[in-house]
């Protein structure tokens, strides 16, 4: 092998492990920047027990978010040079998640708060025989919300989240609370609101952008966080 | 083993399987829906291009008449039109529904929902020019689509079991579907789901072949649980290769780019689809496009070092239209082929998309099968619903934007259809304790087999067997040493290894069962494709190049373990009968 990249992946199986460990694995890239998933791909067939999710490839699902060099990420999108530091590529699952095993991390809490902000059209009103109409500039204020995909590297970099995972919603939930907030179709602007008004649901960001530094699809939570903010002083 | 009960399963939360729940929810019945990944990571996500349907946005005059005589022109003639006539007829208030649900369709100055041209599309049943059919959000339809079901099952309170993985199906003595064997994926516990009704809506296979547009997950977990349960699956050798998968990485570009106005063009810089297809040119049907491309490389004229792709040009729409209507290609572009598409071309290569066949099924999503004598047989207690089913509205050859209208079409039609029959009541006799051993029993052999050869190397092997030959062009001889080879890794196949025995989160476990699957799903096609001694839609042979309408104008039905006297590929009869218009009688197809 010449010059092999180095790995270091964070082990942890619960059937096995008392405690989570670092594992070294020494890979030949052929000199090529893979993609950090056709890394683990690869290391899959020397040890198959490494554990981590995948399915599109693409980063368009959402299932590989995982702790690159210190940087959250998919990595299906993210070459390896991107984040090799100093000769290593260091992979760890999200931070500030339960680790199921390996990079698995257990994401309910996640999905709990993005079924809370009610993530579905709402209009009290019976619909037409057609689509409701929308001007191309009212569905260009979905633009930049609606692409999200649930990959969490975002509310797992949130110090916020980390501290109140339970009661502030996160960057990814109150993306998605706006997204329907800005839908000229939707009629519980109000409604949803008043579900954001408490001390921490929204108020605990602190505009650190974490998340808008991480996340894969160029999505900016703070943003939208910001639009909700002066929503609720204004109103 | 834990026991669970639901008068609706639905395995697999992709578009299909969600309409079919959201139906089922919405009418108060105990549904359930297993899905080996959390809904929204669904292969459903990653479609760009659009749905079409004839909703009329772009023309006011477009007809769903229009709509079916594409598609079954498309089908080469082996679409079923009772199925495609409810699918174009019923469409429109499909879309509506979405866009009342909320998907974030792009839209016209008028505020109707975009509609892009696709491959394939016609006015005046072929008279009229190009039709723009395609309804669009952005580049990114299947990702609005497939979160905006999610969302509105979160919104009726759906149960859903993610990270299941579905073994097999049980069977009870009398043949009937009674539910289905799961391991929770996270605690590696086995569950028995016993239900009324079991829905398969697993989606593709299109990682049987090396390169592929599909995701890692699309293993035909559907095909290889309805051919264990000896239930035979219906033109499997129809394979659809993609025009457009980025070279070397089998990532897609959309049809859509060529809609929007980009064309393809050869080592001279010629745009070569003017030769093969004087009229439709770039936006001829995938199958046409697909063989010139091939044609063009096998001739000499690809690209690149070592001549073998083509290039998609693009730069010439400005970045205002690629920014507006295309911005996830040039997100994939610069990602997999490092070109910028507003200044260069993108290298691309016909590549492995979708399936056509699956299981037969009826317009109410029942499963069919054939008995002895060739009569169709409804087998109790199994559904199927978007890409695992052939219902037919494919046939040989799918049009672009079709197959995400025959998910929400026929989601809806077989949760409608269940919610009727679940009222009346569903009296299906419970399995026994040894048919519910029965459907354990792979996972039993497994978990008991320590040596083996791994799945990855067993994957390889076969991709490798299916991309030599059972590629876009086939040959009789290739295909029966393909076959061969086939028959050779069954028993390995049957045989994987398991290094791995731990419970939690064990994907290893996971993958060999999923390799099976893929094995399964390649014979079928090995076995069907050599059967089919003619070239249709998909299935172009250098031996048989002539479509034969006398002998073939039929679909393929092959059954793992024979239907009769061993006999393992049998033909059954095309629909050619619509309600509401006359026939569309086959003619040459030309583009
Ligand atoms: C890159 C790409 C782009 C495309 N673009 C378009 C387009 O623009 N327009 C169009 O009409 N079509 C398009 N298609 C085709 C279309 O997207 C698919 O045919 C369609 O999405 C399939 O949907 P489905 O619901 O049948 O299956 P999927 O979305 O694949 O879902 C399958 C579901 O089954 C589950 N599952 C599978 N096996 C098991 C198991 N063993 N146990 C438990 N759960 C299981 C999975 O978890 C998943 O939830 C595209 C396809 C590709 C590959
Ligand atoms: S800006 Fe707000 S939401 Fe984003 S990381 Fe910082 S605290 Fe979290
Ligand atoms: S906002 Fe971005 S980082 Fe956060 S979940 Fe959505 S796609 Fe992922
Ligand atoms: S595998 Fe889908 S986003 Fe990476």
């Amino acid at each position: 092998m010449s010059n092999p990249l180095k790995v270091s992946i964070y082990r942890y199986n619960p059937d096995t492990d008392t405690e989570p460990r670092m594992q070294d694995y020494q890979l030949d890239t052929g000199g090529k920047n893979l993609m950090v998933l056709d890394v683990l791909e690869m290391l899959k067939t020397q040890d198959a027990s490494l554990s981590f999710r995948r399915s599109c490839r693409e980063g368009v699902c959402g299932s590989d978010g995982i702790n690159m060099g210190g940087k959250n990420g998919l990595a299906c999108v993210t070459p390896i040079d991107e984040v090799t530091r100093r000769g290593k590529l260091v992979l760890r699952p999200l931070p500030g998640m339960p680790v199921i095993r390996d990079l698995v991390v257990d994401l309910e809490q996640f999905y709990r708060q993005y079924a809370k902000i009610k993530p579905y059209l709402i209009n009290a009103e019976k619909p037409p025989q057609t689509e409701r109409l929308q001007s191309p500039a009212e569905r260009a204020r979905l633009d930049g919300l609606y692409e999200c995909i649930l990959c969490a590297c975002c509310s797992t970099s949130c110090p916020s989240f980390w501290w109140n995972p339970d009661k502030f919603l996160g960057p990814a939930a109150l993306l998605q609370a706006y997204r329907f907030i800005a839908d000229s179709r939707d009629t519980a602007t109000q409604q949803r609101l008043d579900a954001l008004r408490d001390p921490f649901s929204v108020f605990r960001c602190q505009g650190i952008q974490n998340c808008v530094a991480v996340c894969p699809k160029g999505l900016n939570p703070t943003k939208a966080i910001g639009h909700i903010r002066s929503m609720l002083l204004t109103r | 083993m834990k026991k669970m009960q639901f008068d609706g399963l639905i395995i697999g939360g992709g578009g299909a399987g969600l309409r079919a729940a959201l139906q089922l929810a919405q009418s108060g019945f105990e549904t359930a829906v297993i899905s080996k990944v959390f809904p929204t990571r669904s292969h459903t996500v990653s479609a760009q291009g659009g749905i079409t349907c004839a909703i009329a946005a772009a023309d006011p005059n477009d007809d769903w008449r229009w709509h079916m005589y594409d598609t079954v022109k498309g089908s080469d003639y082996i679409g079923d039109q009772d199925a495609i006539e409810y699918m174009c007829s019923e469409g429109p208030a499909a879309i509506m529904e979405l866009d009342h649900m909320g998907l974030p369709f792009s839209r016209f100055d008028n505020g109707r929902i975009y509609q892009r041209p696709f491959g394939g599309q016609s006015k005046n049943y072929g008279e009229g020019g190009q039709a723009a059919r395609t309804c669009a959000a952005e580049d990114r339809t299947g990702h609005a689509l497939l979160h905006t079901l999610y969302q509105n099952n979160v919104k009726n309170a759906t149960t859903f079991f993610n990270e299941w993985f579905a073994v097999d199906l049980v069977r009870n003595a009398r043949g009937q579907v009674a539910g289905v064997i799961a391991i929770d994926i996270e605690s590696g516990e086995r569950i028995f789901v016993q239900s009324k009704a079991t829905v398969l809506a697993t989606g593709g296979a299109g990682r049987i072949y090396a390169s592929t547009t599909n995701a890692h997950i699309n293993t035909g977990d559907g095909i290889g649980m309805a051919l264990r349960a000896g239930v035979p699956v219906q033109d499997m050798e129809m394979w659809q290769f993609h025009p457009t998968g980025i070279y070397g990485a089998g990532v897609l570009v959309t049809e859509g780019c060529r809609g929007e106005g980009g064309y393809l063009v050869n080592r001279t810089g010629e745009r070569f689809m003017e030769r093969y297809a004087p009229n439709a040119k770039d936006l001829a049907s995938r199958d046409v496009v697909a063989r010139s491309m091939f044609t063009e490389i096998r001739e000499g004229r690809g690209c690149g070092d070592q001549a073998d792709h083509l290039l998609l040009k693009l730069d010439h729409l400005g970045e205002e239209v690629l920014n507006a209507r295309l911005p996830g290609i040039q997100e994939l572009a610069k990602t997999f082929a490092h070109a910028d598409p507003t200044r260069e071309p993108i290298p691309v290569v016909p590549t492995c998309h979708y399936m056509m066949g699956g299981i037969a099924t009826n317009v109410h999503g029942q499963a069919l099968t054939q008995d002895e004598a060739g009569q169709d047989q409804i087998v109790d207690g199994l559904y199927a619903c978007g890409e695992i089913a052939c219902v037919s509205v494919h046939g040989a050859n799918r049009l672009g934007g079709n197959s995400l209208l025959d998910l929400v079409v026929f989601g809806r039609a077989t949760g409608l259809y269940l919610q009727e029959a679940l009222a009346d009541g569903i009296a299906l006799d419970p399995p026994a304790e040894s048919d519910i051993e029965a459907a354990t029993a792979r996972l039993h052999r497994l978990d008991a087999n320590p040596e083996g050869e791994s799945a990855a190397e067993l994957r390889t092997a076969m991709q490798k067997i299916m991309q030599d030959c059972f590629g876009i062009f086939r040959s009789g001889p290739d295909m029966e040493r393909g076959r061969q080879e086939l028959q050779a890794l069954r028993e390995r196949i049957e045989n994987v290894g398991l290094a791995d025995h731990s419970n939690v989160f064990n994907t290893a476990r996971i993958e060999a069962l999923e390799v099976q699957n893929l094995f399964e799903t390649a014979q079928a096609t090995a076995e069907s494709a050599t059967a089919r001694t003619e070239s249709r839609g998909a299935h172009s042979r250098e031996d048989y190049p002539e479509r034969d309408d006398a002998n073939w104008l039929a679909h393929s039905m092959y059954w793992k373990d024979g239907v009769k006297d061993g006999e393992k590929v049998r033909r059954r009869q095309v629909n050619m009968l619509p309600k509401q218009v006359d026939t569309f009688e086959p003619m040459a197809r030309t583009y």
